[in-house]
């Protein structure tokens, strides 16, 4: 029987167990030795202009190496001039930052535009004295007013970019202004949706250690990708041979460790600067002040349908909120205005974005990534209009999907969808929770009057993932004479279980043992040419170019086989339960994988591969939430969250189900509790874990996971990304249950997070209405 | 100032400034690096240890505070021949890590949770896990990995 598809457990885990992961503070590299800690000097203040810094009092700390501001970086390339944009580009859809004019510099030059800005970096011999030096170092700021919020943004009375003329820097192309859409439509609702900002929260923080040692730039760092991390780095002006990076072990990035942050070169050009190895840890504080975050969106929505539940129109027109600078220029609303109309087959669909610099953090990807912002809105806009309607939110659902004969499928706009089966996984969900009884329980406690109310809510999604499968992926699967096996991936493990995943991948193909493949990633010495880990994309780019590369090891092993047993190469066959090679029909005679390989040149077989997709997959499912809101005092308690996710043929279920247990969690989270807050003067009060209600396992339930398989034909794993699913899916599911258990009493919409104070609220506006 | 302390049963004597962390001081005097640090406000409970058998949060307590007593961190929690304590064994069985970054802390955590109570319901293991954040699990095989290892633990002690 073959491996895949059984519940193996992870091989990475002994070690993280016993003696500890290695992140970048744990590494004892020779390089490092004596390494100086370095530690930034942030901005205070929203928004300023910068019109001197003294660092004389700090340079006389002990244990002070030097400080350094953007003026010490003469040996640093000169940025490229900004280009000026002619009339009708179309718009900047990255995920590249802007250039030009918007261009983010790696400590600020002469403003700030966010509270934690990078400002300066102080080098010490100790953590404890970088602290103490780096408040010694005095800037002088000049005050601005703040933008604090997307309505300043958009008032444009104060801008970030003078020189540009506004706020906004990018617009998308879709027209959201044509009314006609909705007309003849018998129910319309109208109204704006928040998708706030939130923390990505990995564990472990930003971290990079760097040791520049004769001529070559080594940097250590926490990354999700270390090969697009050297693409970026050599920004200081080295060419991508003179870096090596590494990823250790990474403690979660959940699309925050994209690539690498402006702090993170600015460390490697210190050690290249001052001559010796820096190491950066991020405190908490710092990371919820300079760490990318996500969301941050405010959605217009319109749909209109029949009485009887037909959606005829739909309309979704997003606010992008980038923060300080345009990280990924238009990335994260264009994929929420492809995935607007989530599962169903809407007969005319309009979206349109817009995005807006604000004094706060910049935003970039996190678990999901302008994806489940589409779905949050789509699924309480189904939940609106069959409220408007008078009907059931799951018959509304099911009366639009888009039917299993209509695949593939090509929305109005513009997704590829490839393969689904919507309703089948609503029907699997409703059975499970006993969608019916948990209707009538809910009845009984309205009719009741109970303080306690029941609600349930619906999200069925489908999102997209490896959208940039032309991209790809790489392997390379070596077999050595002693019958062990190296796979060496451009896919970036920071908990997901690569490792066992692939060595799955190799024992299924090759029947070497699991403990007898090594699997390693993130070394651009070793493998200089990959992608990485984000979209949900590891399993079917980085997994099907395992898959291939140990097929072409395998053929090329049959010809050496072939000439050891003296046999046509056709009458070689390898058994993939015992590893072990056999000539057809004579099972007494049999050659191991090292005898194999020992006949071939330097006793090593290898096979490279890079494994492109021409579509992205499209992952689907739907989730529902049963929750108990406390009428009294606002509370919502999270009962039940069953789900049927589908993302293809499952490899191995343990991982599967930990891919969507992490994601409901923060999916929950948002809908919950998490939000990045400022005041009116763009002053983060949220910059602490003793202030950011990041969720804990008291506020959750256990999971109840239902998992169908529809292979996609986009790769020949049949496999699709389960990265991003709990957010995506969990997040409307949660928003619709506690909206759904308060509905009774005339509430319409509460925005997320649905705090007790903003559900007691909701109460009672709408009691006094 | 000078601390003794013995980690992990082995005593470790060292001049420190007195303002270190006992975190800091497993990890930087000690060269213990597992017990890692999530925060700044003793909310996450990555830096987990047991303190003379409770578990403290490490970056709150004083290596000077611990002078004179006994720690006991993730490395020092398999037997001497090797094998895995009940916790991290259930930890591995049920996927209780993805990143392994909480994980010190969180196995610290239950290690001392299922000390005061042998055996507890899920809610009593989600109350007591309150201190301690985890980003990739949603909590839910950690829960499991908690209620298995007591199961097992209950096992072990009836035999």
């Amino acid at each position: 029987m073959s491996i895949l598809g059984t519940r193996v457990i992870r091989t990475e885990d002994p070690r993280l167990l016993t003696s500890g992961g290695v992140y970048v503070d744990d590494l004892r590299e020779p390089e490092l030795a004596g390494a100086v800690r370095a530690t930034f000097v942030r901005s205070p203040i929203a928004h300023a202009l910068i019109t001197g810094i003294d660092a004389s009092a700090a340079l006389e700390q002990p244990g002070v190496v030097a400080v350094l501001t953007v003026a010490d970086m003469t040996d640093m390339p000169d940025q490229v001039p900004p280009e000026p944009e002619p009339e009708g580009v179309p718009p900047a859809e990255g995920p590249m930052p802007l250039g030009g004019l918007w261009a983010e510099p790696l400590l600020a030059v002469d403003r700030v535009r966010f509270v934690g800005e990078p400002v300066a970096l102080v080098l010490t011999d100790s953590t404890y004295q970088g602290e103490d030096a780096a408040e010694l170092v005095s800037v002088d700021y000049e005050p601005l007013p703040a933008v604090a919020s997307i309505e300043a943004s958009l008032a444009g009375e104060t801008l970030l970019y003078p020189d540009a003329g506004t706020n906004v820097c990018v617009r998308g192309r879709g027209e959201v202004t044509d009314d006609s859409i909705f007309d003849g439509c018998e129910v319309v609702v109208e109204g704006d949706v928040v998708n706030q900002r939130v923390a990505c929260l990995p564990m472990e923080g930003r971290s990079t250690a760097a040791a520049w040692v004769d001529g070559k730039l080594t940097v250590w760092a926490s990354t999700q990708n270390a090969q697009i991390a050297r693409l970026i780095l050599t920004a200081i002006g080295l060419p991508p041979e003179a870096i090596r990076v590494v990823a250790p072990d990474v403690g979660g990035g959940f699309g925050a460790k994209i690539g690498i942050d402006r702090e993170s070169i600015v460390v490697a050009w210190a050690a290249k600067h001052v001559g010796r190895p820096v190491r950066w840890v991020e405190t908490r504080s710092e990371n919820l002040l300079a760490m990318t975050q996500g969301r941050a969106q405010r959605h217009h929505i319109k749909i209109g349908g029949s009485k009887d539940g037909h959606i005829r129109a739909y309309r979704l027109d997003v606010v992008q909120d980038t923060g300080g600078y345009a990280r990924m220029s238009g990335f994260l609303p264009m994929l929420t205005n492809l995935m607007a109309p989530g599962v169903y087959d809407i007969p005319a669909v309009q979206a349109g974005y817009k995005v807006v610099l604000t004094n706060a953090t910049p935003i970039a990807a996190y678990r999901g990534a302008g994806r489940p912002e589409a779905a949050a809105t789509i699924e309480r806009a189904v939940d609106w209009f069959a409220a408007e309607a008078g009907l059931d939110p799951a018959q509304v659902r099911r009366l639009n999907f888009i039917r299993n004969d209509q695949f593939p499928f090509v929305t109005k706009t513009g997704a590829p969808y490839d393969s689904g089966d919507y309703e089948g996984a609503l029907d699997k969900v409703l059975a499970a929770a006993g969608y019916d009884e948990l209707r009538a329980e809910q009845r009984s406690r309205r009719e009741a009057g109970a303080t306690r109310q029941l609600g349930i809510g619906l999200a069925s999604y489908v999102e997209i993932t490896a959208a940039d499968g032309a991209a790809g992926e790489t392997a390379k699967v070596e077999v050595h004479d002693d019958g062990r096996a190296t796979v060496y991936t451009g896919s970036s493990a920071h908990g997901q279980g690569h490792h066992t995943a692939f060595a799955m991948l190799v024992n299924a193909e090759l029947g070497i043992p699991m403990d007898r493949i090594e699997v390693i990633h993130g070394d651009t010495d070793l493998i200089p040419d990959g992608i990485g880990t984000y979209a949900s994309r590891s399993l079917q780019l980085g997994g099907s170019a395992v898959h291939k590369a140990a097929i072409e090891v395998k053929d090329e092993a049959a010809k050496h086989a072939a000439e050891l047993f003296e046999a046509s190469e056709s009458d070689v066959v390898l058994d993939a339960e015992t590893g072990t090679w056999h000539i057809a029909g004579d099972p007494d005679k049999s050659l191991t994988w090292s005898q194999v390989v020992s006949a071939a040149d330097q006793g090593l077989i290898v096979a490279n591969v890079r494994f492109t997709a021409d579509r992205p997959t499209f992952p689907f499912g739907t989730h529902l939430s049963l929750v108990e809101v406390d009428t009294e005092t606002g509370k919502v308690t999270l009962l039940r969250h069953v789900t049927a996710d589908d993302a293809g043929p499952v490899l191995n279920p343990i991982l599967l189900e930990g891919q969507r247990h992490g994601g409901i969690a923060q999916g929950a989270a948002q809908a919950l509790c998490e939000e990045i807050l400022y005041d009116s003067d763009g002053n983060p009060l949220t910059s602490t874990l003793a202030d950011y209600a990041a969720i804990t396992a008291t506020e959750l339930p256990s999971f109840e996971l239902l998992t169908s398989e529809t292979p996609t034909p986009g790769n020949p794993l049949g496999v699709k990304g389960i990265g991003e699913a709990g957010t995506i899916g969990a997040t409307p599911a949660v928003h619709n249950a506690v909206i759904d258990a308060v509905s009774h009493l005339g509430v319409r919409h509460i925005d997320m997070p649905m705090t007790p104070e903003r559900v007691w609220t909701a109460i009672q506006k709408a009691s006094t209405e | 100032m000078k601390v003794e302390l013995t980690v992990n049963g082995k005593d470790i004597t060292a001049e420190v400034e007195d303002r270190t962390l006992l975190v800091h001081f497993l990890r930087d005097t000690a060269d213990l690096t597992a017990t890692n640090i999530g925060c700044d406000t003793t909310s996450c409970g990555a830096c987990t240890v047991l303190l003379d058998g409770e578990s403290v949060k490490s970056c709150t307590v004083l290596a000077a505070q611990a002078d004179g007593q006994s720690v006991t961190t993730i490395e020092g929690l398999a037997s001497d021949s090797g094998e895995m304590h009940p916790v991290q064994r259930a930890f591995h069985t049920e996927h209780g890590l993805q990143c392994g970054y909480c994980t010190p802390g969180m196995v610290m955590a239950i290690v001392s949770l299922l000390k005061e109570n042998p055996s507890p319901t899920e809610e009593e293991v989600r109350v007591g896990l309150e201190g301690n954040i985890c980003r990739c699990t949603g909590y839910h095989n950690i829960v499991q990995a908690a209620l298995v290892a007591a199961a097992s633990s209950g096992q072990e002690a009836a035999q």
